[in-house]
């Protein structure tokens, strides 16, 4: 099959047709590979069936579609500085990732976006970045750290800490491995809960802000996660004296379009699709104090 | 009053009907329709409401009859134009699985939900539901993404804008600045009289294509004295708005809002049955529907009307942000009254007094923007 899109419109056949192409149509992209990353991750490698590999910054997000099935808002979490598939790492969690992760290799998906804005790194350089991860919100980081290694000259220190629900739940682990060994990330892992073969920390990545070797002053941080673990963190940097400004949270909400048309991701004037995935805390401390907003 | 006014009598109103349907459009008006005004296509003057006025009050709406024969003595029907520009259902795409494969058709054909075609002529826009159109504009084509569907019924649509002549007891127009005489945004705007004079409609031209069909009409100069019967009829529309809403300041006093005791409140007597949402001319917030039929093979995406007052509007996995109707009403109300303005450079309220007349519960949106006025703040809230 050559397109999979066909946009000729019926009724105007041989009219050129200049009609703005529509947000809201998903492009075919096929499955060229899903990755096992823990219990119930994967990584799923996308590879577009019509055009050019699709281009993004580290942060943004598309719109995955399962057909028949519906759409969710996922972002992306590979290697901008390589060409290569489109990587998204996905928790299995409701019926549409499901369906994603469930469908074969070689099954077609369907890809809107990119969407959103960026991490932008590169605010970084000259100074001590540091990224906080909880759960799976290390996936939407690491393309900023990919984005931040491919230069690591151009930035100081450089620390991960990082959350998870157990050992059983660390993601890209081996990469965890690599970026401290051979790229001088400080790399720190905590657990909520750790079984007697876990030699590493239990508790709250929350603790690791107080003691990680950075100097606050001079920092840009990055944070994702559940919201709970990102107001917590978000606080803690800044008591350290990291300025607002300087401190990214990639917010998640509920999502049906991504472009900033269906209203559902509204934080009061923030669409979070176009404002936002990632935002300063200088714009979201206001809000994310107030419940339910 | 443009000083190239025209006028037109009943005949030439059935002559300026005729002129659109010649040009193709499907002519939409307002007519009679379950007791109440409701848009619907329009072929002859004598479908408009002739004698029909309205009684309408927080939680009350009724047809009564007047005592003249005007076709347009009403105030806001029970919908706007959005469900003409903005439908409640509409296929986005429909595809076909085979095999491992999809193929996407956009819109290849009409759903079951496809009203009448377009392009559309509406006929007797009241002001505030004209600059309810030019915030939809705003909101779905003046920005970053643009709603495809909506751009192309638009850029189609001929508006023929109406004077409000009897505001309504839910009115508030003049607090918003957005009528009762229509200003800009029209084709040819209209100005009912009724003055004991013969009965007769002034006609303001706001754009060439408006002067293009006018021009197929009978519609000789206005007179001084139209001119000013409809000027008297302005003044006296805009003092006898049934409501007011004080908007000075509002956006900060929605903000500082966030914690006020007045949410629980309102919520004790709010159903949260999205009436409120439905017929705001401005409301545009949607959802998506997914639809496979048996075999699963061939699928079809819609968009709907959505409502941020249903709990699985703000759901994300674990549960939805706004569990409380609290938050929902709060999120309805600073939305449209305060965030509307930092989103879109204007209130996303004009004063139509829609979401007051069809709330079952008669919630008010005038009464609740003045109580969080005056309901002190609790203590700052800390995190």
């Amino acid at each position: 099959m050559t397109s999979l899109i066909d946009n000729q419109r019926p009724g105007r056949a041989g009219a050129i047709d200049d009609r703005p192409v529509d947000p809201m149509v998903p492009r075919p992209y096929r499955i060229s590979r899903t990755r096992q990353d823990t219990r119930d991750t994967f990584t799923l490698e996308l590879e577009p069936i019509d055009g050019p590999l699709l281009r993004y910054r580290a942060g943004q997000f598309t719109m995955l579609d399962a057909f028949g099935v519906g759409e969710v808002p996922i972002s992306i979490s590979g290697d901008p500085t390589r060409p290569g598939p489109l990587e998204h790492t996905i928790r299995d969690v409701g019926v549409v990732t499901h369906a994603l992760i469930a469908a074969p290799t070689g099954a077609v998906l369907g890809v809107r976006g990119p969407f959103g804005t960026s991490w932008d790194v590169a605010a970084g350089e000259g100074k001590d970045v540091v990224f906080v991860a909880g759960g799976i919100g290390l996936a939407p980081l690491r393309p900023a750290l990919m984005e931040l290694l491919a230069h690591r000259d151009r930035y100081n220190r450089v620390v991960l800490l990082y959350g998870a629900r157990t050992p059983e739940d660390i993601l890209f682990g081996d990469e965890l491995r690599t970026w401290a060994k051979d790229h001088g990330v400080i790399v720190e892992v905590t657990v909520d809960n750790g079984q007697h073969a876990w030699r590493g920390r239990v508790g709250l990545v929350t603790q690791l802000v107080p003691r990680a070797g950075f100097d606050p002053r001079n920092t840009l941080a990055l944070v994702c996660g559940p919201e709970t673990m990102m107001r917590y963190v978000a606080a803690a940097l800044t008591d350290r004296g990291v300025p607002e400004h300087r401190v990214r949270l990639s917010m998640e909400r509920n999502m049906k379009c991504g472009v900033g048309l269906c209203g559902h991701c509204q934080l009061r004037e923030l669409f979070v699709c176009v404002d936002g995935p990632v935002l300063p805390y200088s714009r979201l401390a206001p809000l994310l104090s107030t419940r339910e907003l | 009053m443009a000083d190239e006014a025209r006028l037109i009598d009943l005949d030439g109103l059935q002559g300026l009907i005729d002129a659109l349907g010649a040009r193709g459009y499907t002519v939409v008006g307002p007519t009679v329709c379950d007791g109440a005004i409701v848009s619907a296509p329009v072929h002859d003057v004598d479908d408009l409401p002739h004698g029909w006025g309205d009684e309408q009050d927080a939680a009350h709406y009724r047809l009564r009859r007047r005592d003249d024969d005007a076709v347009f003595g009403f105030a806001a029907g029970a919908q706007s134009a959005k469900p003409v520009v903005f439908p409640a259902h509409e296929l986005i795409w429909r595809g076909r699985r085979t095999g491992t494969e999809f193929t996407v058709n956009e819109r290849d054909a009409d759903g079951p939900t496809a009203g009448p075609p377009p392009p559309y002529a509406l006929l007797g826009v009241k002001s505030c539901d004209l600059h309810a159109l030019a915030i939809h504009d705003t909101v779905l084509l003046g920005r970053g993404y643009t709603d495809t569907r909506y751009a192309e019924r638009r850029a189609g649509s001929f508006v023929v804008a109406v004077t409000c002549t009897d505001p309504g007891g839910t009115c508030f127009c003049a607090s918003m600045g957005t009528g009762p005489h229509p200003d800009t945004g029209f084709d040819l705007a209209l100005t009912e009289l009724l003055d004991g004079g013969p009965h007769r409609f002034l006609v303001e031209v706001g754009t060439p294509r408006g002067a293009e069909v006018l021009a197929g009409v009978v519609a000789p100069p206005a007179a001084a004295s139209d001119v000013a019967a409809a000027d008297a009829v302005v003044a006296q529309a805009t003092g006898r708005m049934g409501r007011t809403l004080d908007t000075d300041g509002l956006k900060d006093v929605l903000y500082a809002s966030a914690e006020s005791p007045r949410w629980d409140d309102v919520a004790s007597r709010c159903l949260a049955c999205t009436n409120c949402t439905l017929v705001c001319p401005t409301c545009f917030c949607t959802s998506v529907e997914d639809v496979a039929d048996l075999t699963g093979d061939v699928a079809e995406r819609r968009r709907v009307w959505d409502s941020c007052f249903n709990e699985d509007f703000s759901y994300i996995h674990g549960g939805s942000i706004r569990t409380e109707t609290r938050s929902r009403y709060r999120q309805w109300i600073t939305h449209k009254l305060a965030a509307w303005v930092d989103q879109f450079g204007t209130s996303g309220c004009v004063g139509c007094g829609r979401c007051i007349t069809w709330c079952p519960a008669a919630i008010d949106i005038t009464a609740e923007a003045a109580a969080l006025r005056w309901t002190p703040q609790p203590a700052a809230a800390g995190s």
